[in-house]
C-alpha cells in the first residue's frame, strides 16, 4: 500500500521589541535568571497587563510579509492552564480574532514551487522557562515570561518532511527579512512543532496525527519527520494502529520517542481578556506597516536576475538571508563590481563564515572595504591571488585595503623594465626550459611563470609576465 | 466626641489653626482600634510603628500644604496592595505575603495626598461574600449591633469608619461591595464608574466589574477621598482618560428640577417593609427640595444576578489561578508533585466560598458550557446595560434602596449561598452595566439597624450623584445618629 | 439542561487544581446543580441579536511606548518565593 503523508507546522517567532508585550520589563536573551522581571511578569495579585504598540506592529510586519489578510478588529483572549512557567495560570493569546488569517508562501523543492497557506498567525505572550535538575525539583527563571510571541499556523499543505524543512527555510527567510525577529533556533527565538499523518493515496480523510515537539533545528524536524513517516507507515502495514500523542525527538538515536498519549482536547476554556480592551486596526494603520516592511526575498532574487543579470544560484545565495543580501547591496553601490561582489560573498566571505562558525556581522569585513578590494584588482593594483592575502586581513582585523597593500608592498609589479630584469634572470637560470618550450612543452611555459612569481612573491602581474616570459624567448 | 466626628474640611482648619496634630488623629485612630476593636474585629493588620513615624513627619513637615487629606487616617481593604505591609485579601493563601513589592496605583495617590495609612480592613476572602464571613480571619461585627454582620466584602472597611476607628476608608465594589456595607453600617459609600479608578494593585476579583472607591460618614467627605483616588492610570488599560470634574465644587448646587428614576423592581417583592418605607420617605425629602420622581422599569433587573454570579465567577476562576504557590503565598506541605504542590497549595489556602465560586467559574467557561453559560451571560449584560442607557435618556439619577433589608445576623445564612447572593439583587445591575452607584443613611429599622440610600448616575456623572446624595444629607439627619457600640452578644 | 454529575464536578475541580475529598464532591455537585439551575433562568430570554458584552466602556487601541524600565531587584522577584535555589524559583519536577 502506498501512503501520503500530511505535515501541518506551528512554529513561534519572539519578536524583538526592546520591552515585553505587557510589562515595561527588558527583553533581551541572556540576562541571569529572573533579572528581567518585575511583578507583572511574576503574576503577582493586583497586577494588570499594558499592550505594548510596538509588538502588534511586529506581528502585523510579519503577518503582511506571509500574505496575511490583517484583521481589523481584533482582541485578546485569556488560555488557562497551570504549570509553574506559565505565572497568572492563564497565556494571554489570541483565539478567535487572530491578527493575520488566509496567508501563504512559496516554497521550491526539487525545482518545483508550491505555495503552502498559513491559516493564522496571532499574537501572545512567551511563558518563564523550567530547568528540571535531578533531584527531583525543577527551576523556573521567568526572564522569557512576557516575550512577545508569534504564532504561526500553516494550511496540512505540506507532503514530505523536505517540504517541511523548505517551509521553514523560507519561513525564517521572510521574517528575518521583516526584521521583527533574530529566528534563532539556538536561542530559542523560533521554535517548530510539527504534526504528521499518512492516509493511503486517494482516501480523503486525514488519518490520526502525532505531534512532535522539542525539535531543536530544521533538519532535526525534517529527520523526526521521516522517521515518524516511517514508523506511522510500518505500524498501519502491520495492521497496527496510530494513536493520537505527544512525542519526541531524540538525537541522539535519531527516534521519535513517545512523551504521552492526548486523551481528548484540552479544555484551555478560553474567553475574552477583561484587562485589555479591543483593537481596531484602521487603513491608516495598516499602510504605515506596510509601507515599512522591506524588500522581501523572492522580489530580491528576481531583481537581482532580471536587473543585476546575475544567475539564478547567485541570486539564490545571496538573498538567503537579509543580512547577505543587505551586505551584497551595500558592496555594489560602493561601487563593486557586481559579478565580482558576488563570486567573493558566495566563496571566500561564505567559506570564512562556514569554518569559522561566525555570521557577517561578526567578521570585520565592510561592505566598503570589501568593494575597495574588488576596486583595486579592477585596475591592476593586486593581483586575485594577493587579493586573498588582502582579504584575510580585512576578514580578521578590518581596516582599508589600499592601506593594508601599501603597508605590506603587495602592490602589484606591472613595471615593464622592472619584470623584463627578473624575467631575463630567470631564463638564464632554466635554459632547459626554454629548449621545451620551443619543443612545445607547455608545461615549461608554466614552470617559467612560477618561478617568476616566487621571485616576486606572488606581486608580478601574471598577464605581463606571460608575455614578456613569450617575447624573451622568442629572442633567444 | 472623637475627632473624626469632624468633618475633612474642619479637622484641616484645626491642623493649620495648630489645634491639633496629625499625630493625634493617629493616636486617636489607635485609641479607638485599642478600645473597641476587639468587638467590631475590622482590622487584619496594623502599622502602628510606621504610621505614628509618619505622622511625626507630616507634623514636622511645613503646613504649607494644599491636601485637604493631609495627615488623615485612612484604612485599606486588604485586597489593596500595599507595599511592605501585608496584603491577604483575608486568605490563608496570602497569609505569609508581608511584602507584596509594590504599591497599587491608589495608594501612590493617597501617598501625594499625604494620608496615614492605619492598617489592613477585614474583607470576605478575595471579596467573595456580603457579610464578611467569608474572612479567612475572622468575622467583622457591625458596629450598631455586634450580633450582626457588617454587610461584604468591604465589611471591615465600612466598620471601621461607622466605629470611628479611622477617619475614612478605601473598599472595593464587584457587585455591591461597597454599597451594600456602608448601607449596613450606615456610612456613605460609593462606587465610581467603571474606568474612573486604576485597578492597578486591586487584587483582582472580576476584572470587568471591580472598582476601588471610597468609604467615608459624610457625602463630603466621599467627593473629597473619590477627588484624591480618581485619573487615568497608564498601568490599567481599562482606566479611561477624560477630564476629571472638580466634585465637591457643584455639591451644593441642590436638586432643584432634578429627574429621578425609581425603577419598580426596587421597591417590589423582597425588599422589606422597613426599606420600601425609608426609601419613600426619602423621596419625599427630594420632592421637598425640588425634584420630581417617577416609577421606571429596569425589567431584566430580576437576571442580573444570575449574569453576575457567571461573569464573576468565571473571571474569578482565572484571576485566581495565579495563587499556584510558585512565586508567593503558602506552598502546602505536602507539595510531593507539581500537580500535588498545585492542588493542595490552593485548596489548604482558600476558603468553600472562593472554592465554589472558583468552580462555578471553571464549569461556566468549560468546554461545551461557554456558550450556554458565559456568553449567554454576556449577552444579559448587554441588556441590563440597555436598561440603564434608555432610562438615563430621561431621567438625571436613578434612586431607589441598597439592600432589600437591613444587616442580617452572623451565621444567619451563611450556608445558602443562593440567598446570600439575592442580598446583592439591587447592587448587581450598577456594575454590569458599569455607571456609578453610591449609598448613604436614610434612615433606621425597628430594631436600630440603618437602612441605606442607593442613587445611581450615568457614566462618569459623579458630580450629579454626589450632589444628588449631598442635598439628602443637608436636609436629614440620619448621618449624624452614631453607633453605640454593643449587642446582645457583648 | 441536565444536572450537573459528581463526574463532572471532580473534572472541573481537576482543570482549577483544586484537591477535594469525597465529602466535598457531594456538597458541591449539590450546591453547584442549585446555582447553575438558577443560572439558567437566563434562558427565558432571547438574546439571539444581543452582542455579548466584554467591556462595558467602548476603549479600544490602549496601549504603551516600547519603553522597558528597570523596576524591581532580582532578589524582590524571589523574595516572596515558599522555595528557590540559585536564584530562581524551585518547584518540584515531578508532574503527578
Amino acid at each position: 500500500m502506498n501512503f501520503e503523508t500530511i505535515i501541518g507546522l506551528e512554529v513561534h517567532v519572539e519578536l524583538k521589541t526592546d520591552s515585553k508585550i505587557f510589562s515595561p520589563s527588558y527583553n533581551h536573551f541572556g540576562a541571569e535568571p529572573n533579572a528581567n522581571v518585575n511583578p507583572i511578569d511574576l503574576g503577582y495579585p493586583g497586577v494588570l497587563p499594558v499592550l505594548n504598540e510596538e509588538a502588534v506592529n511586529f506581528a502585523m510586519k510579519a503577518a503582511m510579509a506571509l500574505n496575511c489578510e490583517i484583521a481589523t478588529d481584533t482582541k485578546f483572549d485569556r488560555k488557562n492552564y497551570f504549570y509553574p512557567d506559565n505565572p497568572k495560570a492563564y497565556q494571554i493569546s489570541q483565539f478567535d480574532q487572530p491578527i493575520g488569517e488566509h496567508g501563504w508562501i512559496e516554497i521550491e523543492v526539487d525545482g518545483k514551487k508550491k505555495r503552502i497557506g498559513i491559516t493564522r498567525l496571532h499574537l501572545e505572550e512567551d511563558a518563564g522557562k523550567l530547568t528540571h535538575n535531578d533531584d527531583g525539583y525543577s527551576l523556573v527563571d521567568y526572564n522569557r515570561q512576557g516575550t512577545p510571541l508569534i504564532e504561526i499556523v500553516s494550511e496540512p499543505d505540506l507532503r514530505s518532511p523536505q517540504e517541511a524543512y523548505a517551509y521553514l527555510e523560507k519561513l525564517k527567510n521572510i521574517i528575518q527579512y521583516t526584521g521583527v525577529s533574530d529566528c534563532k533556533m539556538e536561542e530559542g527565538s523560533l521554535r517548530c512543532d510539527a504534526n504528521l499523518s499518512i492516509r493511503p493515496i486517494g482516501q480523503d480523510e486525514f488519518g490520526v496525527k502525532t505531534e512532535l515537539k522539542n525539535l531543536n533545528s530544521f533538519s532535526f524536524v525534517q529527520k523526526g519527520l521521516e522517521f515518524e513517516e516511517k514508523r506511522q507507515q510500518k505500524v498501519l502495514l502491520s495492521g497496527g494502529e496510530i494513536l493520537q500523542e505527544t512525542r519526541r525527538y531524540d538525537e541522539q538515536t535519531k527516534e521519535t520517542i513517545l512523551m504521552r498519549v492526548k486523551e481528548g482536547s484540552d479544555d484551555y476554556r478560553y474567553f475574552p481578556e477583561p484587562d485589555l480592551v479591543p483593537l481596531y486596526i484602521d487603513e491608516a494603520w495598516k499602510d504605515r506597516i506596510r509601507s515599512q516592511i522591506p524588500e522581501l526575498p523572492d522580489a530580491r532574487k528576481l531583481r537581482y536576475v532580471n536587473e543585476l543579470e546575475l544567475p539564478a544560484y547567485d541570486a539564490m545565495v545571496l538573498t538567503s538571508t537579509k543580512e547577505m543580501s543587505d551586505f551584497f547591496e551595500e558592496t555594489i553601490n560602493k561601487g563593486a563590481d557586481i559579478k565580482q561582489a558576488s563570486n567573493w560573498l558566495m566563496g571566500e566571505v561564505s567559506a570564512y563564515m562556514n569554518k569559522q562558525q561566525k555570521d557577517l556581522h561578526d567578521l570585520a569585513l565592510t561592505p566598503e572595504s570589501l568593494a575597495k578590494m574588488i576596486q583595486l584588482i579592477e585596475d591592476g593594483t593586486i593581483s586575485s591571488k594577493i587579493a586573498k592575502k588582502v582579504f584575510s586581513e580585512l576578514v580578521e582585523k578590518g581596516g582599508d585595503p589600499e592601506q593594508i597593500v601599501k603597508d605590506k608592498g603587495l602592490v602589484q609589479i606591472s613595471d615593464e623594465g622592472q619584470l623584463k630584469e627578473i624575467v631575463t634572470g630567470i631564463l638564464d637560470e632554466n635554459e632547459q626550459s626554454i629548449i621545451d618550450y620551443k619543443n612545445g612543452k607547455d608545461r615549461a611555459l608554466g614552470f617559467l611563470v612560477g618561478q617568476v612569481m616566487k621571485a616576486t612573491k606572488g606581486q608580478a602581474n601574471p598577464p605581463m609576465v606571460n608575455k614578456i616570459l613569450k617575447e624573451e624567448m622568442d629572442k633567444r | 466626641m472623637s475627632l473624626f466626628d469632624y468633618t475633612l474640611k474642619e479637622l484641616q482648619d484645626k491642623l493649620h489653626n495648630k489645634e491639633i496634630t496629625v499625630s493625634d488623629l493617629v493616636a486617636e485612630s489607635y485609641s479607638r482600634i485599642n478600645a473597641v476593636d476587639d468587638q467590631v474585629k475590622a482590622f487584619l493588620t496594623l502599622d502602628e510603628e510606621k504610621a505614628k513615624a509618619q505622622a511625626k513627619q507630616l507634623d514636622q513637615q511645613s503646613r504649607e500644604h494644599t491636601s485637604l487629606l493631609y495627615g488623615l487616617p485612612i484604612g485599606i481593604k486588604d485586597n489593596i496592595v500595599t507595599k511592605g505591609l501585608r496584603t491577604t485579601c483575608a486568605s490563608q493563601f496570602l497569609d505569609n505575603l508581608t511584602d507584596p513589592l509594590y504599591d497599587a496605583t491608589v495608594m501612590e495617590k493617597l501617598q501625594k495626598e499625604n494620608t496615614v495609612t492605619i492598617g489592613k480592613l477585614n474583607m470576605d476572602e478575595f471579596a467573595m461574600g456580603s457579610s464578611n464571613e467569608n474572612s479567612s480571619y475572622f468575622a467583622t461585627r457591625n458596629p450598631w449591633n455586634t450580633d450582626y454582620v457588617p454587610g461584604g466584602s468591604s465589611g471591615g472597611s465600612a466598620a471601621a469608619v461607622a466605629a470611628k476607628e479611622v477617619f475614612f476608608s478605601l473598599g472595593s465594589d464587584t457587585g455591591g461591595s461597597i454599597r451594600q456595607p456602608a448601607a449596613f453600617c450606615g456610612v456613605v459609600g460609593s462606587k465610581p464608574t467603571y474606568g474612573l479608578v486604576s485597578r492597578f494593585g486591586l487584587v483582582a476579583f472580576a476584572s470587568s466589574l471591580d472598582q476601588i472607591g471610597p468609604i467615608t460618614r459624610t457625602v463630603e467627605d466621599n467627593a473629597h477621598l473619590l477627588q484624591a483616588i480618581v485619573g487615568h492610570d497608564p498601568m490599567d488599560a481599562t482606566s479611561v482618560d477624560i477630564d476629571i470634574p472638580n466634585y465637591s465644587e457643584t455639591l451644593d448646587q441642590g436638586v432643584k428640577g432634578l429627574k429621578i428614576a425609581v425603577p419598580s423592581e426596587y421597591l417590589a417583592e423582597g425588599v422589606s417593609p422597613e426599606v420600601k418605607e425609608a426609601v419613600l420617605n426619602g423621596l419625599k425629602v427630594y420632592e421637598d427640595l425640588g425634584a420630581t420622581w417617577e416609577e421606571v422599569s429596569l425589567p431584566h433587573s430580576r437576571y442580573a444576578v444570575a449574569a453576575y454570579y457567571l461573569l464573576s465567577s468565571s473571571e474569578a476562576s482565572a484571576n485566581l489561578a495565579r495563587f499556584d504557590g510558585v512565586r508567593y503565598g503558602v506552598r502546602s506541605a505536602q507539595a510531593g508533585s507539581m500537580l500535588d504542590m498545585f492542588k493542595r497549595s490552593r485548596s489548604e489556602g482558600f476558603g468553600d466560598e472562593v472554592k465554589r465560586r472558583i468552580m462555578l467559574g471553571t464549569f461556566a467557561l468549560s468546554s461545551g458550557y461557554y456558550d450556554a453559560y458565559y456568553k449567554k451571560a454576556q449577552k444579559v449584560r448587554t441588556l441590563i446595560k440597555n436598561d440603564f442607557e434608555k432610562v438615563f435618556e430621561d431621567y438625571d439619577v436613578i434612586i431607589g434602596p441598597t439592600t432589600p433589608t437591613p444587616a442580617f445576623k452572623v451565621g444567619e445564612i451563611i450556608d445558602d449561598p443562593l440567598t446570600m447572593y439575592a442580598n446583592d439583587i439591587l447592587t448587581i445591575p450598577v456594575n454590569l452595566a458599569g455607571v456609578p452607584g453610591m449609598s448613604l443613611p436614610c434612615g433606621f429599622s425597628s430594631d436600630g439597624l440603618p437602612i441605606g440610600l442607593q442613587i445611581i448616575s450615568k457614566h462618569f456623572d459623579e458630580s450629579t450623584m454626589l450632589r444628588t446624595a449631598y442635598a439628602f444629607e443637608q436636609a436629614t439627619d440620619h448621618h449624624k445618629k452614631q453607633p453605640e457600640l454593643g449587642g446582645a452578644n457583648k | 439542561m441536565s444536572n450537573i454529575s459528581k463526574e463532572q464536578v471532580r473534572h472541573v475541580a481537576h482543570l482549577a487544581r483544586l484537591a477535594i475529598s469525597d465529602e466535598e464532591v457531594e456538597k458541591m455537585t449539590k450546591q453547584l446543580d442549585d446555582i447553575i439551575h438558577y443560572a439558567e433562568s437566563l434562558n427565558e430570554l432571547n438574546t439571539d441579536d444581543v452582542e455579548p458584552t466584554t467591556h462595558v466602556l467602548d476603549l479600544k487601541n490602549v496601549m504603551r511606548k516600547d519603553q522597558p524600565r528597570k523596576w524591581i531587584d532580582k532578589e524582590d522577584a524571589l523574595k516572596n518565593a515558599p522555595d528557590k535555589q540559585d536564584g530562581q524559583f524551585r518547584v518540584p519536577s515531578i508532574l503527578e
